[in-house]
């Protein structure tokens, strides 16, 4: 399955190396042109000299990750987060570190040395460190260099009803609906944009908007779900199994109000089950390609996914399916009506 | 100008959803101007052709939208919870009233609670309504609200919601009203998302290039008791921006604007902005790079229901904007 492959691949923000050779082999033979940009940005064409208005579609392959920023003499490696990661969650994960996947745990001070104070509060980043079962400082350097990227060692799995569970569903969800995207036909110029660098800042998004000067952009994201224990109802951002989340206000974007309300027409015309996007935190590529030259109308389609940035975040097949009939129903219906 | 200052001030415009607010002033300014058009991004764009073969472009800015609020949900007795648009502090909130597009007004008032803890959350909006479902029929997840409060006039001060940034495009309105033929071609940009990022002139600016680019937009003062310490004092003139958090002014561009209104004999004093920032921030590190600056109109309770300036400040300021517009731009050069 698509969505096993592309999240069980690693890249981090700047090393996307791996996701990116993935996916053009995915889309490789339906596309018109594909290349990478000077960032990484994977830009892929469908009908670039067609007549009609210029989409681009954007999904970002970089995903949060720890750096690897020192080793100890004892062999241990010390780390950063790239992109927001709670160390909350850090505590005893496996992970996998660098290009060869050293398997390796997130190991911490056990309980039975900690002092009462100690277990009354979070381990900091400080206090963490990943233990590759390297016994020296050498060893480990064998196998691992400063600057590479440890990543949660999560398998892809179904379970429920229609779950999914995984890693970086932020946001190869939003990569696997654009490949599936750009294997349909369509009669108007259809640029794929699989960005660099979202977790880190919006960066790659701007670079290839620029380039392309779209028309119109929709991103196509992987979204918070705030129905979890704990959180009241009025601070549910999204919920898992409703659909996919349409923002109309994010810290980077105020999504374009006639680009939306068509969304919202057409999922209510195609009996698409959605939902708004209930906060104004966050933020995603769009905020970047809006602004991009002299403006572009942009939208955000994302599906809600629980344990958003931790190891295992879980999602549902049918806001899936959803996401994708909504994004594919816009691009017809836009064919149809500013197409030639 | 007064009654321009009115009609600005009490429209609805919150960030991204500008439509009335740009209707209006396109209604005032549509007999002066050569050209009127609005792009992507949703900012009116009215351009006033220069008579001199060697003119530059000069583009003003004021930004359309006010702070204001989104409704994130609504619960099963009808209330709404909300999130802000753009900077809002929420003891200013309680026992205010919000209006939304389509008329409809509620109360914003807060759950129990030491006002110390007191943050957006704790908010809600109740709109009269008896159910989720009455509620819904009136205002959906998702819209924008504004602050609700009428233009006052005590005299010299007036008083109003979204002084921030209406008195800016009044400025520029009645500057617009009163300018004849000018050298220089002027791009009057009412610009739009200012209050979330500096979105709207950012996209302007790129398109039209211009070679000076004059942002109009309300600043703090320290003229009241116990207030910030800052120089800038209603009434003491336009204030020409030296910094804030999102500019330095080109030092050329300071002394040009310092320049112009002393050989006016126009009211000024200079501001600056410990936290901030303007759509000159935004327009001059567009492409590569352009000559900025802000004339600032000095407001006491910024981003509250009660904004106030004072007329004589704001009359220096279209004084400013007149003497920017027709100047020669050869030694900014």
């Amino acid at each position: 399955m698509l969505l096993r492959k592309l999240t069980e691949a690693c890249g981090a923000p700047g090393q996307e190396g791996e996701v990116r050779a993935l996916i053009r082999s995915e889309i490789e033979g339906y596309v018109d042109e594909i290349r990478t940009d000077a960032l990484g940005n994977l830009i892929a064409v469908k009908n670039p000299s067609a007549p009609g208005p210029k989409v681009m579609l954007a999904a970002h392959m970089d995903e949060v990750a720890l750096m690897i920023l020192g080793i100890e003499k004892n062999g241990l490696l010390r780390f950063r987060p790239i992109g927001g990661i709670d160390p909350r969650v850090l505590v005893a994960k496996t992970v996998l570190v660098g290009e060869k996947k050293v398997p390796g745990v997130i190991g911490s001070k056990p309980i039975h040395l900690q002092r009462p104070e100690e277990r009354q509060r979070p381990l900091s980043i400080d206090e963490l460190a990943i233990d590759i079962g390297a016994k020296s400082q050498e060893e480990a350097e064998k196998v691992v260099n400063l600057g590479d990227c440890a990543y949660f060692a999560t398998k892809f799995e179904e379970f429920g009803q229609d779950k999914i569970k995984a890693k970086a569903l932020d946001d190869r969800v939003g990569c696997a609906l654009l490949i599936e995207l750009l294997k349909q036909n369509y009669d108007i110029p259809v640029y794929g944009v699989f960005t660099v660098q979202e977790e880190v800042g919006l960066r790659g998004a701007g670079v290839a908007a620029y380039q392309i000067q779209p028309d119109v952009a929709i991103v196509l994201e992987g979204t918070t779900a705030s129905d979890v224990p704990g959180s009241d109802p009025h601070k549910h951002a999204t919920s898992v199994g409703k659909g996919p989340a349409i923002t109309i206000m994010d810290r980077t974007v105020i999504t374009h109000p006639p680009l939306v309300r068509r969304l919202i027409e057409l999922a209510e015309e195609h009996n698409i089950p959605y939902q708004i996007r209930r906060t104004n935190t966050g933020g995603t590529d769009a905020g970047q390609i809006q602004l991009t030259a002299g403006g572009t109308k942009a939208a955000v389609i994302a599906v809600p996914c629980r344990y958003i940035h931790s190891a295992a975040s879980v999602m549902s097949k049918k806001d899936y399916e959803a996401a994708f009939r909504l994004t594919s129903v816009y691009l017809q219906d836009l064919q149809e009506r500013e197409g030639n | 100008m007064k009654e321009i200052i009115r009609t600005l001030t009490e429209a609805f415009g919150p960030s991204g959803y500008e439509d009335q607010v740009r209707e209006v002033i396109a209604d005032m300014i549509k007999d002066h101007v050569d050209e009127i058009s609005t792009d992507v991004m949703g900012n009116l764009i009215a351009v006033k052709r220069g008579t001199a073969p060697e003119g530059k472009r000069i583009m003003f800015s004021a930004h359309a939208d006010e702070i204001g609020i989104i409704v994130t949900h609504i619960d099963e007795k009808g209330f709404l919870r909300f999130s802000n648009v753009g900077g809002l502090a929420p003891e200013t909130l309680i026992g205010n009233r919000v209006r939304f597009s389509n008329g409809t007004i509620g109360v914003i008032y807060k759950e129990k609670g030491d006002l110390k803890d007191l943050n957006l959350d704790k908010l809600y909006v109740d709109i009269g309504a008896e159910s989720q479902e009455e509620a819904e029929a009136k205002v959906k997840v998702g819209e924008f609200g504004i602050i609700h409060r009428e233009f006052t006039d005590l005299g010299n001060r007036l008083v109003a919601k979204s002084m921030d940034d209406r008195i800016g495009c009044a400025i520029l309105v009645e500057a617009i009203k009163q300018l004849q033929d000018t050298p220089n071609t002027l791009y009057f940009v009412f610009s739009t998302q200012e209050e979330v990022g500096l979105r709207g002139a950012r996209t302007s600016a790129y398109t039209i290039n211009p070679d000076l680019g004059i942002a109009l937009d309300v600043t703090l003062t320290g003229d009241v008791p116990e207030g910030p310490r800052m120089e800038v004092s209603l009434g003491k003139g336009a204030a020409i921006k030296v910094k804030d958090s999102s500019m330095i002014t080109n030092p050329k561009v300071k002394a040009f604007l310092t320049k112009l209104a002393e050989d006016n004999n126009i009211p000024h004093q200079f501001e600056v902005l410990e936290r901030g920032g303007t759509d000159a921030g935004a327009i001059h590190l567009t492409r590569d790079g352009i000559l900025a600056g802000t004339i600032s109109i000095p407001c006491r309770y910024v981003h509250t229901a009660s904004e106030m300036v004072d007329i004589r400040d704001v009359e220096a300021c279209v004084d400013l904007v007149k003497a920017v517009a027709t100047s020669d731009l050869k030694d900014l050069m």
